[in-house]
């Protein structure tokens, strides 16, 4: 199953486009960063997947294929908003009843407990919090909610370092509770680095890098050697990015599990989520999508549609 | 490109919306001040009306109390009534005419606006509930309380009236001022005024230019209306008659002679031997060389083969009147509402 599913998606603002040709399949059970420089669409694509914004083009849809913002699709996606709005005017306690009302299912008997345990009042209004208690508070109305899909815009933007860390604790411990899958944008890459386990670098409006970190960071390499032999060298390989810093050059290269033999003088690292994104994000013309990963084993996809 | 496959019709299907009233709560809960304040505006009105309505009453308690009815002594005493009272009620609903914006301003444009400039539809729209149907069930509650506030507003104005009528006042209850503080128009013109301002607020996406807009929006429909529209809500009536029925709304009046419209010099050449001059043709100032037993100027004109013929509406059309005016009133009003939430759920961010 896939939680986000994107065919041929754009959207124009005026004349400029926000988005354009992104295809996407997120599949479930992970936690999924959407991560990329400011402006570049990530905004814009978690508006159009949860249903705030509507497609120019295109089609997107969450949870095995519910068209983006239909009712079945808001019944199982929570959506924490970037800079987490709430109705700053109401109490705690009337957030919770008004999400209460709003929803089929909410948890409130888990979403006091956790306000309690995090040592919110429920009297108190939500405009008079912390900003690190509003974000919390947001992302107890999500959880409560029990969705099957969790989505964080810039969850952590106006956080500091340690509201930060509680914040992704606690989304951590929801993930490990139960089966609910987790999309959240950010353009701080270090700070997804230890909890996300699906990568979809987004640059200038399309999906330029998607797939499990895991074999994201298994198949490529940073090889490091003479600048001298640098091009020849390169031209055996698949090099995302080549990097100078005087007499030595850092080649970044996709091996796809092909590990040949390294050269005399050259030495090859594994390397780490922060380098690859940061080598792709230097490298807009560069991209690494996988197959589709269409789990319900639904018909081929056009192998033009993800390698656009 | 490829098609979707299909969703779980079955499950979904089993999907049962959140109930309505599950929004009556949050209505209450984030409207009750807005409410309130339509609630503090019409209540403070309404006190003036009862402070000023009740000596007014008492006077024309003397006044109704003479006999016999129609006798000089009992119309000086309408007239000496009229004169002491008429020019407060007037310019009390005169002022009262921006009740119907102050409430589409204040009550209807923040409604929706408030929530895309605090990012809260962000919140909202992203529940199970859905955003129309949120939109919705935010706008009808407090479209119905506003009209049945006016509704019962406009009794108390009717009551205010009464003596003003009864003294037999030469605006009748078709006087622009009047009309739309009557009958069915005050519950239509707030209704239409909040339905204008929600559908600013969700145009606009600001709560202070909503505001304006709001106000623009609402002047220029109610001076249209006013100014142009209700007097063709039936043909008006023209009469060569110099007096008027009682209380009707004139419209217009103009002077003609030999079947041509008479300019207000030929009007002036013909007062001249008696010196008098038309101001406007309706306004005549006796010069210092009048003569004393010199009466009406209209008579006058007359008798010099004018002929004065008033475009009006009689009072009798009131109800009639009213009716329409309500009717295009609420329909635009449901338009305006249908339009707002068609555009709460296509045009979206």
């Amino acid at each position: 199953m896939n939680v986000i599913e994107a065919i041929g998606l754009g959207k124009r603002y005026g004349s400029t486009w926000a988005l354009r040709g992104c295809a996407l399949a997120i599949p479930a059970g992970h936690v999924a960063a959407l991560v990329g420089p400011n402006g570049a669409g990530k905004t814009t694509l978690l508006n159009l997947a949860v249903g705030l914004t509507a497609p120019t083009e295109g089609t997107v849809t969450v949870l095995d294929g519910r068209p983006a913002g239909s009712p079945a699709a808001l019944d199982g996606i929570a959506f924490v908003a970037q800079d987490a709005p709430l109705y700053k005017s109401l109490s705690v306690a009337d957030m919770l009843h008004l999400t209460r009302n709003l929803n089929r299912r909410f948890d409130q008997s888990y979403a006091a407990a956790r306000l309690g345990q995090l040592g919110i009042p429920m009297r108190r209004r939500a405009g008079n919090l912390s900003g690190g208690q509003q974000a919390q508070l947001a992302l107890t109305l999500a959880l409560a909610r029990r969705p099957r899909l969790l989505v964080l815009d810039e969850p952590m933007a106006m956080l500091d370092p340690l509201a930060r860390h509680d914040f992704m604790a606690a989304v951590m411990a929801a993930v490990a509770d139960g089966d609910v899958s987790v999309v959240l944008s950010s353009h701080v890459l270090a700070e997804l680095e230890r909890v996300a386990d699906y990568l979809v670098l987004i640059t200038s409006g399309s999906v330029q890098v998607a797939g499990e970190v895991d074999d994201l960071l298994a198949s490529h390499r940073v090889l490091t050697g003479p600048a001298a032999e640098a091009d020849s060298y390169a031209q055996r390989l698949d090099v995302v990015n080549a990097r100078r810093g005087g007499a030595q050059a850092h080649l970044l290269v996709r091996t796809n599990g092909r590990s040949g033999p390294v050269p005399p003088g050259w030495e090859e690292h594994p390397v780490s989520l922060e380098e690859l994104a940061l080598a792709y994000l230097r490298e807009p013309g560069a991209g690494a999508l996988p197959g589709p990963t269409r789990a319900r084993g639904a018909e081929p996809m056009e192998v033009t549609n993800w390698q656009r | 490109m490829a098609t979707l496959t299909t969703v779980q019709p079955a499950q979904d299907a089993g999907l049962r919306p959140v109930p309505w009233r599950r929004m009556t709560w949050i209505t209450w809960r984030q409207h009750r001040l807005a409410l309130a304040g339509v609630i503090a505006l019409l209540g403070v009105a309404a006190a003036y009306l009862l402070i000023t309505g009740l000596p007014m009453h008492q006077a024309y308690g003397a006044v109704s109390a003479c006999r016999p009815a129609g006798s000089g002594v009992c119309q000086q005493a309408a007239n000496d009534f009229l004169d002491t009272y008429a020019p407060g009620v007037g310019v009390t609903l005169g002022v009262f005419q921006v009740i119907p914006a102050l409430i589409g301003a204040f009550a209807g444009a923040p409604l929706l606006a408030r929530e895309f400039e605090t990012g809260t539809f962000r919140y909202t729209w992203t529940q199970g509930f859905g955003r129309a149907r949120w939109a919705l069930a935010k706008i009808a509650p407090l479209a119905v309380a506003v009209a049945v506030a006016g509704g019962a507003f406009t009794l108390l104005v009717s009551w205010y009236m009464q003596p003003i009528f009864g003294a037999g006042d030469h605006n009748g209850p078709l006087y622009p001022t009047l009309f739309d503080f009557l009958g069915v128009a005050l519950a239509a013109w707030m209704l239409a005024a909040f339905a204008i301002g929600v559908l600013a607020g969700v145009l606009v996406r600001r709560v202070i230019p909503a505001i304006f807009a709001t106000l623009a929006a609402w002047a220029g429909l109610a001076f249209v209306t006013g100014i142009f529209l209700r007097q063709h809500y039936e043909a008006p009536l023209v009469t060569s008659s110099p007096s008027i029925p009682a209380s009707a709304w004139v419209i217009s009046q103009g002077w003609f002679r030999g079947g041509n419209p008479a300019s207000l010099d030929m009007i002036n050449q013909t007062l001249r031997p008696v010196d008098v001059q038309a101001v406007t043709p309706e306004l005549f100032q006796p010069g210092p060389a009048a003569p004393a037993t010199f009466g009406d100027p209209v008579k006058y004109l007359i008798q010099h083969g004018y002929t004065q013929l008033t475009t009006y509406q009689p009072a009798s059309r009131f109800w009639p009147f009213q009716w329409i005016e309500g009717g295009w009133l609420l329909a635009l009003s449901l338009l305006l509402i249908a339009a707002t939430v068609w555009l709460v759920r296509r045009r979206a961010t």
